[in-house]
């Protein structure tokens, strides 16, 4: 094995009371992908923060291509070749995707002057090496969330980089473009650049990485090649607990309404004909491809996109829903695709962002108490993992930061739980958390719509699956096609 | 996106064609040389005000400490100059006041990490003061001998539309220029590229390697210096030096910048937009003359123009693209 390009050494970070790292060592070697797991908050992207130069280490040093830095800037990692894809993607969304690609090079490179065709032949390359088609002359913010994440891809790819580092980055791709991402990173590695891969999916880290580091608490609990572990004891070192799995109970829907009845539903040009029922303690998930329409779906039955014709039932009843205000007093939560902008008031406190939706008074006047109860009752039940609940939910990681979100449509007790991608970039334990607690909410009467990328999911979770294919539902699977191929095949058929 | 911007500015000369030919119809000697010196004139100032705001807006902030800086820098500069300076010394002093005046903003900005509305505000009220304070508060109205020649050098003499002559004044092309240097600025360098991913998402920017505070104080130097420049072109051109010109107008300019599509939440906008919507204004208030219309209600016309100016923006960044999903017809479901 050659010599490590870049190493973090003995490093620890503070941020004010919290730990965050505690004496990490992690080395990246040329030709090597290096999977960093862990549950959320174990230190994982701050870690990759501090090799980047965004945050300067409490103590400890960062050695790239040889000089150690003691407070490395992000100038000095750029040049030096170290890129690393944050979560968030950290794209301008006001520039378009072209520049989003080259300017970063260009100021790292101290070069003064910019040329714009300089800059798309560039962006071009980039996203031909990535082998993917994103529209590169449009603004950033009016590209879907995989685009986004493709540039942020491209990006890194065009600067020539010699260490990219990836935070989760396959949590917003289809299969088709994981395919992409994975063979534009085998022939990285190829080319001799270290990688360091931030994944919750084990499918993903078993098959592209040469070496596994298991981050718990802020610090490394275990380190080697993929080979010394398997699925189930890679998951226990990450979450410290054993593997767990749960019983699927049958829904008891005799002779009750259903808690969502979807009929007819259309919006002109996204979906038609949308017919669905989710009875009572049901867990019924849609799957479809990105751009299936799934989503679209979802956000005409809660109002954020009102359908143009069809009719809802909750309990029976219909209801007209126009906006979300509608969909939230008929009793339809709804948790959002991208919890990072949707859904979340990121730099408001956790504890008011709980309560956001359902601020509980007397008369107008709302009751102190029984919202700090509440607040102390979300954290508690769902095992929100926080310093002070008057720090803002920015300061949460992925998973925690989901789960506020699901704490706050809880309250309200609905009759209907629409999630979409409800564990997109949240790790085996805490996905197994926000599982369990739809699990228990479904036997307490709650119909549960989960939209999801994540077969295996919900294969485990839902008691039938619906398939979403050109905006409309195509198929219908329960029972014993419950089973990974034939959703598989079901959804990429076309 | 670019194009519906581009329609905005369309928009607005479209705006100024209507206005030109409904107050032309009445009054057809409006429609000519004199109308346009005019409001090249009335807009010389403006423009290069307006340009230096924009750089700020675009770069994230609403700047409104401009004219201060602008009235601070040249008011200091005649008053302490000697009768017989030289033009171009004069220019470059009130010029190098507004940078530093400037450069005093972005220290405020970036140190008390405050928006720049906030500090500009501040720093504004204490220009004033001091400049009343430590300046002085009197007209002067007899200028360096080299301002007046200057006020009086015109590019371009002809009759006027009814009698005598009109005139455009010389500096009308140092205007021109530093408008083509702030437009090659943000075009061509990645200074000026990073002026926009600043103002586009800071946080992102600056893990792209973009020096935040670096690019604040460039751009507040920037809008400094071509305040200075505004301010003494003003003086030269209105003959006199009077340090209350300017009081209470900023929102003209603000209104400008905003008509030219130059988005109040930062990261977008153009030269081009912040100069049409000044020259839509200067527009409007020489037609309301012609029309009989008290000018008072000057200002009011303005404030209608920036209500419209920030629907049409809504209304464009409300509109999104819709990717059509529904292709097949509906395909047979099969059932469980």
């Amino acid at each position: 094995m050659s010599a490590p390009f870049v190493e973090a050494v003995s490093v620890s970070k503070r941020f004010g009371g919290v730990q965050a790292l505690t004496d990490v060592s992690v080395a990246f070697s040329p030709g090597e992908v290096h999977c960093i797991v862990g549950e959320n908050g174990c230190g994982k992207s701050t870690l990759l923060k501090v090799i980047s130069g965004a945050y300067r280490p409490t103590s400890g040093q960062v050695i790239v291509a040889g000089t150690a830095y003691d407070h490395l800037t992000p100038r000095q990692a750029l040049s030096a070749g170290v890129e690393v894809i944050y979560q968030d993607f950290s794209l301008m969304p006001n520039l378009t995707a072209a520049e989003n690609i080259a300017l970063p090079g260009s100021v790292a490179g101290g070069r003064r002057l910019y040329s714009r065709t300089a800059a798309r032949a560039l962006a071009e390359r980039a996203v031909v090496r990535l082998g993917v088609e994103i529209e590169l002359d449009i603004p950033v913010g009016e590209l879907t969330v995989a685009e986004r994440q493709l540039t942020a891809i491209a990006r890194a790819l065009a600067h020539e980089a010699k260490f990219i580092a990836m935070d989760e980055p396959t949590t917003a791709l289809t299969w088709k473009e994981v395919d992409a991402l994975f063979a534009a990173v085998g022939r990285l590695k190829e080319s001799g650049v270290a990688l360091a891969f931030i994944s919750h999916k084990m499918q993903e880290i078993f098959s592209i990485a040469e070496r596994v580091t298991v981050l718990r608490n802020g610090g490394v609990v275990t380190s080697g090649r993929p080979d010394e572990f398997t699925h189930a004891s890679l998951a226990e070192t990450m979450t410290g607990r054993g593997s767990q799995s749960f019983d699927r109970v049958a829904p008891r829907n005799k002779g009750r309404a259903p808690a969502l009845k979807v009929s007819g539903l259309g919006r002109d040009p996204l979906f038609a004909d949308v017919d669905l029922e989710i009875g009572q303690g049901e867990i019924v998930g849609l799957a479809g491809l990105l751009g299936s329409g799934r989503t679209e779906i979802a956000e005409a039955i809660c109002g954020v996109k009102p359908a143009q014709t069809g009719t809802i039932e909750v309990l029976g009843r219909p209801v007209e829903i126009k906006a979300l205000a509608d969909a939230v007093k008929a009793g339809i939560g709804y948790v959002p695709e991208d919890r990072l902008t949707q859904g979340l008031f990121l730099d408001q406190p956790i504890g008011d962002n709980i309560v956001a939706t359902h601020l509980p008074s007397r008369r107008g006047f709302l009751s102190p108490q029984s919202i700090e109860r509440r607040k102390a009752r979300v954290v508690r039940d769902l095992r929100i993992k926080l310093g002070k609940l008057t720090d803002p939910v920015r300061s949460l990681s992925g998973g925690n930061a989901q789960r506020v979100l699901l704490g706050k449509w809880l309250l309200g007790e609905p009759k209907v739980l629409i999630l979409n991608g409800p564990t997109v970039g949240v790790d085996v334990g805490s996905k197994f958390d926000i599982l369990g607690v739809l699990n228990a909410q479904s036997l307490q009467g709650l119909g549960v719509l989960i939209i999801s990328d994540d077969v295996p999911e919900l294969i485990s979770m839902c008691h039938r699956v619906l398939v979403v294919r050109s905006g409309r539902i195509v198929r219908e699977l329960s029972g014993d096609q419950l089973r990974e191929d034939t959703v598989v095949e079901a959804v990429t058929a076309s | 996106m670019r194009r519906l911007i581009a329609n905005q500015e369309l928009l607005l000369i479209g705006l100024m064609a209507v206005l030109l030919l409904a107050v032309s119809l009445k009054f057809p000697d409006f429609f000519g040389q004199q109308t346009l010196f005019n409001v090249l004139t009335a807009s010389m100032v403006g423009m290069l005000f307006a340009v230096g705001v924009m750089l700020v807006v675009v770069s994230g902030g609403i700047d409104v400490s401009f004219l201060a800086v602008g009235i601070l820098s040249a008011y200091a500069t005649v008053k302490w100059a000697s009768p017989d300076a030289g033009a171009l010394s004069v220019f470059a002093i009130s010029t190098a006041i507004g940078l530093g005046l400037g450069l005093i903003n972005a220290a405020v900005v970036i140190i008390a990490r405050t928006s720049v509305l906030i500090a500009t505000l501040a720093t504004s009220s204490i220009y004033l003061g001091a400049m009343f304070a430590f300046v002085g508060g009197e007209v002067i109205s007899i200028l360096p001998q080299s301002l007046q020649t200057l006020g009086s050098t015109h590019l371009i003499t002809a009759k006027g539309a009814v009698r005598g002559t009109t005139s455009l004044n010389v500096l009308i092309l140092v205007v021109i220029a530093v408008c083509i240097l702030v437009w090659a600025f943000l075009r061509f360098t990645v200074a000026g590229r990073s002026v926009f991913a600043v103002g586009g998402d800071a946080e992102a920017a600056s893990r792209a390697a973009i020096s935040v505070p670096r690019i604040r104080m460039l751009v507040f130097a920037i809008a400094g210096a071509v305040a200075g420049l505004a301010g003494i072109i003003s003086i030269t051109l209105s003959g006199r030096a009077d340090p209350t010109t300017f009081m209470g107008r900023e929102l003209d300019t603000l209104a400008a910048v905003v008509l030219g599509g130059v988005a109040i939440a930062g990261g977008k906008g153009t030269v081009r937009g912040a100069v049409l919507g000044v020259l839509l204004i200067s527009l409007v208030t020489a037609s309301l003359v012609p029309l009989g219309i008290p000018t008072i209600w000057q200002r009011a016309a303005v404030g209608a123009l920036l209500i419209g100016g920030i629907l049409l923006q809504t209304t464009i960044s409300r509109r999104q693209r819709i990717r059509p999903i529904l292709d097949a017809p509906a395909p047979e479901v099969t059932n469980a």
